[in-house]
């Protein structure tokens, strides 16, 4: 060993003092663009695709309506439901949620409120109609039907 | 170590910190979800009164673009069957862009067009009368068995349609109007200029009852 080991006086480490910085850097875009899920979802959610997306601006407005098949059919059976918060609802109780979602904005805010409808690409349109009717009875007339977006060709 | 004793600086082996901040990485990669609010906007009509029948609104045929979807997901577009929407949103943007019988204030709006969109605009007296409010209608009607991403698709190409002739009135890319927020005066005024009298009329019908449950 020995006899190898002299014959190359320069070292052929690669410096890497500047490893941790890089993976430092990186974990901090990753801290920064992370949401920690607030609530579990029970509904299948497998959000269709669209190409005319338009993003929304103020997040304070926005409040989220699951819709799909229930993970747990044992529980909820395989009907679509609609889950808001973290509870499954039934569609005669939407107007309620939205009226305490509206209490939680500003006076001035809550008739912008919005509505994102996050729907399972295989429900049908008898229930999303049906959650439609209900927040026009609840006078939350503003909604977003949250796609991905599609390549387009 | 006994031997370098006498050495004064001592480094700290900094080799591991790297396997430390790869193992917060992990984690947060794992974790993440890039929060998209993303989506095709849509305002529905105010309530209805019961004790009140919905108000009959005159519309000639002509003037209305009938979009039904069945249960089984066909479209059937102005009373034609069609396999697919590619090309449903180059359709529409004909329809809107059609002056039947132009009034005054159309003519207005004719000439106020780019001229690409001029190029476009036909004469066709069995179509559309004009862009403007109560000039074309676009109706979407669906069927409570009719799959939403089906829905969706179709809606899609009919914002697709006008977003296309918003943009380019004020001679931007679709993507590029789109992504106008509204928040800056010249974003505004952009905005405003795509739109002024081509209003976005989709009429979303409420579904039949056949064929869902």
């Amino acid at each position: 060993m020995s006899k190898f080991k002299k014959k190359t006086s320069t070292s052929q480490n690669i410096p890497t003092s500047a490893l941790p910085d890089i993976i430092f850097m990186l974990l901090f875009f990753f801290m920064v663009t992370t949401v920690l899920r607030e609530q579990e979802i029970l509904v299948e959610q497998k959000i269709p695709q669209a190409t005319q997306l338009q993003k929304l601006e103020k997040k304070t407005l926005i409040s989220y309506l699951y819709i799909g098949k229930p993970k747990n059919i044992a529980m909820f059976g395989t009907e679509p439901r609609v889950q808001a918060n973290d509870v499954l609802i039934n569609t005669k109780d939407i107007v309620l949620w939205v009226n305490q979602e509206k209490d939680k904005l500003s006076e001035a805010e809550r008739d912008q409120i919005t509505i994102s409808m996050k729907a399972d690409r295989e429900v049908k349109m008898g229930p999303i109609s049906d959650v439609q009717f209900e927040l026009r009875e609840a006078d939350a007339r503003k909604l977003l039907y949250a796609a991905v977006g599609k390549v387009q060709n | 170590m006994a031997r370098k004793k006498g050495r004064l600086t001592q480094e700290v082996n900094a080799g591991s910190m790297a396997d430390i901040a790869f193992l917060l990485l992990i984690f947060f990669l794992v974790t993440t979800t890039i929060a998209s609010d993303k989506g095709i906007l849509n305002v529905l009509p105010p309530k209805q009164d019961p004790n009140q029948p919905p108000p009959e609104i005159k519309l000639n045929e002509r003037n209305i673009f009938n979009i039904l979807i069945n249960a089984n997901d066909q479209l059937l577009v102005e009373g034609e069957y069609i396999d697919n929407t590619e090309k449903l949103s180059e359709d529409i943007k004909d329809f809107i862009l059609n002056f039947g019988a132009p009034d005054e204030e159309a003519i207005s709006l004719f000439n106020s067009l780019p001229a690409s969109l001029r190029n476009r605009a036909k004469r066709d007296a069995s179509s559309s009368d004009h862009p403007m409010t109560g000039g074309a209608v676009v109706s979407i009607k669906t069927n409570r068995g009719t799959s939403y991403e089906r829905y969706l698709e179709v809606l899609d190409q009919v914002k697709r349609a006008y977003f296309e002739i918003y943009a380019e009135r004020v001679g931007l890319t679709s993507d590029q109007y789109r992504a106008l927020t509204g928040k800056t005066p010249a974003e505004k005024e952009l905005q405003d200029r795509g739109k002024e009298g081509i209003p976005m009329a989709i009429s979303i019908a409420e579904p039949d009852k056949i064929g869902g449950n």
